[in-house]
C-alpha cells in the first residue's frame, strides 16, 4: 500500500483516528509522519524508539490506577542521578545504573514488552559476577536433583545433592 | 592520539568479500553495550564526568593492547565534519556518536573490524564486523575484546538484569547482532513485503543501511535481534544465524526462478545498468545504490566476470555523500556531488574492465 500523503513511498504506519464519533483512517510513510507531526501523538520530534518505550508505561500507569494502587510513580527519584520517574517517562533512557534500582519494581512491564523477559540469563562479568555464576549452577544442579528424584534415580540425586552442599558452603565462606 | 588516518581508504577489511556466502550477506556485525559502574550514563554525564569516562575507556583499551593487538584511538573533536561522517559511512561509528556525543571518541583495530565507541548512548559500546556470514566469529571476538576491557573496568552489573545500558531496550545481554544482506530477487518478485513480515515475528527487526531509521537502499537490509534480556548471547546470535540462513535460501530461489523464466529481461536489466555506470555524467546517490544493485546480482549470477563484489562493497561505501567530498577534497552541493559520484563510478568500473 502506498503512503496515502505522497504516493510514492510505501505506508508503514496505520492507524484509526476517532475525534467526537467520526472515525478516519489513515494509511502513511514514516517521512510524512514526520512532517506532519501533530497530528499523530506522539511524533514530534520524530518517531523514535523511546517515543514508543514511554507509551508502554503509560500503560502500566493506566493498568495501575485501575487496580486502586494509588502509588505516584511520577514522583520517584533516583538518589543517584537525580532523574525523576516523569523525566525517564518523556526520554526513555535511564540516567545512570542506579536508576534500574530506584525504579525497579515500575520497570518490569516494560522490560516484559520489550524483550518477553525480565530476568538477564546470559553472560556474567568475570570479576564481581562470581557469586552470580555459582548460583546458576546451584538453580541448574537443584533443578536437575528434582527430576532424578521424579524418575526415583536416588544414586545420581545423591551425589548431585553433595555437589550442591559444596557450592552452597563454598559460597557462604566467602 | 593517533594521526593513523582512517579517512583515507574506503576499504575495510570488511569489505573484502571473503567470508562465507559474500554473494548475498555483505557483512556480519556485532555489537555489545557496556557502561561504566561509577559514573551516569552520558545523556545526563557532565563534561568533566564524560571526559573522565573517555581517558579511561581509552587507557583501559591501551593496556587491553597486547590482548587485542595493536589499537588506534581517535577524537572525534580532533576530526572535521566530513572527516566524521567519513567514519559513519564507512560503519566504523554510529551517526550519534559522530553527531550528538560529547567527549567521544573511538578505538580501531588496524583492519577496522574493530571499533570500540565512547560515550555514545552507552559509555563503551565494541563493535566487531566482519565480511560475509560470520556472526558467530563477530561476537567469539567482541567477547573477548569485552573481557579484555573488563580486566581494566568495573561495570554496571545487576545480577538480575544484567549489563546495565541507558535504554532499556538494550538491558541484559547490550548485545545487537545483525547481518547486512543484499535481497535484489525478492524485491523484484515483490515477495520482500512478506520476508520482512516474517522476520518481525519472531524477534528480529530490519533496518536500512546506516542503522535505525535510515531507509533501505540498493535492496541491501539490515537484519538485527531486537530482545536482549532473557535469551542468552548465544542463543541470540544462533537465533539470527538460523533466520539470516533461511533468507538467503529463500533470495537464491528467487535468483534462480528469475533465471529461469525471465532471464533474458534480467540480463538486460543488469546490462542496461552497467552501461549507465560506466557512461553516466550525472547520477543521484539513490540511482547510483539501484544499479549497483543491479551489477552486484550480474556479478553473482557470473554476467559479468570483468569485477568483484569486494570493488562493489567498495563503490557503495566510496559514493556516499561524505566520501566524495573527501576522495575529491572539496566541499559539494547535491548537484556536484552528483557529477563526482558518476565519475568516480566510471572510472573505478572502467579501469577494472581494462
Amino acid at each position: 500500500m502506498l503512503c496515502q500523503e505522497c504516493q510514492q513511498r510505501p505506508a508503514t504506519l496505520h492507524f484509526t483516528k476517532i475525534i467526537n464519533g467520526e472515525k478516519n483512517e489513515f494509511h502513511i510513510c514514516e517521512h510524512c509522519a514526520r512532517e506532519k507531526g501533530e497530528m499523530i501523538p506522539g511524533t514530534s520530534g520524530g518517531f523514535s524508539i523511546h517515543n514508543l518505550l514511554s507509551g508502554f508505561l503509560d500503560f502500566d500507569i493506566a493498568g495501575k490506577s485501575q487496580s486502586g494502587n494509588a502509588a505516584q510513580p511520577q514522583q520517584l527519584r533516583c538518589d543517584e542521578c537525580g532523574m525523576t520517574y516523569a523525566q525517564f517517562r518523556k526520554i526513555g533512557r535511564f540516567g545512570c545504573s542506579s536508576c534500574y534500582k530506584h525504579f525497579d519494581d515500575k520497570i518490569d512491564p516494560l522490560l516484559k514488552r520489550v524483550h518477553g523477559g525480565t530476568v538477564h540469563v546470559g553472560k556474567v562479568p568475570k570479576r564481581g559476577g562470581a557469586d552470580l555464576q555459582v548460583q546458576r549452577e546451584i538453580d541448574t544442579l537443584k533443578q536437575e536433583l528434582q527430576e532424578r528424584i521424579e524418575k526415583q534415580e536416588f544414586e545420581t540425586a545423591a551425589q548431585l545433592r553433595d555437589r550442591i552442599r559444596e557450592l552452597e558452603l563454598q559460597r557462604s565462606q566467602r | 592520539m593517533s594521526d593513523f588516518s582512517f579517512t583515507e581508504h574506503a576499504l575495510s577489511s570488511w569489505m573484502k568479500a571473503d567470508g562465507d556466502e559474500s554473494d548475498i550477506v555483505i557483512s556480519s556485525r556485532v555489537r555489545i553495550a557496556r557502561n561504566l559502574r561509577t559514573f551516569p550514563f552520558p545523556l545526563v554525564a557532565n563534561e568533566e564526568q564524560a571526559e573522565q569516562v573517555r581517558n579511561r575507556v581509552v587507557e583501559a583499551a591501551r593496556q587491553a593492547s597486547e590482548e587485542l593487538g595493536l589499537l588506534y584511538p581517535i577524537r572525534l573533536d580532533e576530526l572535521n565534519e566530513i572527516e566524521r561522517q567519513v567514519l559513519v559511512e564507512k560503519h566504523l561509528v554510529s551517526p550519534t556518536l559522530a553527531n550528538e556525543s560529547q567527549e567521544a571518541a573511538v578505538v580501531l583495530s588496524e583492519d577496522e573490524s574493530l571499533s570500540i565507541m565512547v560515550n555514545e548512548e552507552d559509555h563503551i559500546r565494541i563493535q566487531c564486523l566482519y565480511s560475509g556470514f560470520q556472526v558467530k566469529r563477530a561476537w567469539e571476538r567482541a567477547t573477548l575484546v569485552d573481557d579484555a576491557l573488563e580486566a581494566h573496568i568495573d561495570y554496571a552489573f545487576d545480577d538480575r538484569r544484567g549489563y546495565l545500558t541507558s535504554c532499556p531496550t538494550n538491558v541484559g545481554t547490550g548485545l545487537r547482532a545483525s547481518v547486512m544482506i543484499h535481497l535484489p530477487a525478492l524485491v523484484m518478485t515483490h515477495q520482500i513485503g512478506r520476508v520482512l513480515n516474517a522476520i518481525s515475528q519472531v524477534g528480529l527487526t530490519v533496518r536500512g543501511i546506516y542503522g535505525e531509521g535510515s531507509e533501505a537502499q540498493g535492496n541491501l537490509f539490515q537484519i538485527s535481534n531486537q530482545i536482549t534480556l532473557g535469551q542468552s548471547e548465544n542463543e541470540i546470535v544462533d537465533n539470527l544465524e538460523g533466520i539470516a540462513a533461511q533468507i538467503i535460501e529463500y533470495e537464491r530461489q528467487a535468483r534462480s526462478k528469475l533465471v529461469a523464466e525471465s532471464k533474458i529481461r534480467l540480463y538486460d536489466r543488469v546490462m542496461r545498468s552497467y552501461g549507465i555506470l560506466t557512461h553516466a555524467a550525472i547520477i543521484d546517490g539513490k540511482e547510483a545504490a539501484q544499479r549497483l544493485s543491479d551489477l552486484r546480482l550480474g556479478v553473482d549470477l557470473g554476467w559479468i566476470d570483468k569485477l568483484t563484489t569486494t570493488l562493489l562493497n567498495e563503490l557503495t561505501i566510496l559514493t556516499q555523500p561524505n566520501f566524495l567530498q573527501k576522495t575529491f577534497g572539496a566541499t559539494m552541493n547535491t548537484a556536484e556531488k552528483d557529477m563526482y559520484r558518476a565519475q568516480l563510478i566510471r572510472d573505478r568500473l572502467l579501469k577494472n574492465k581494462e
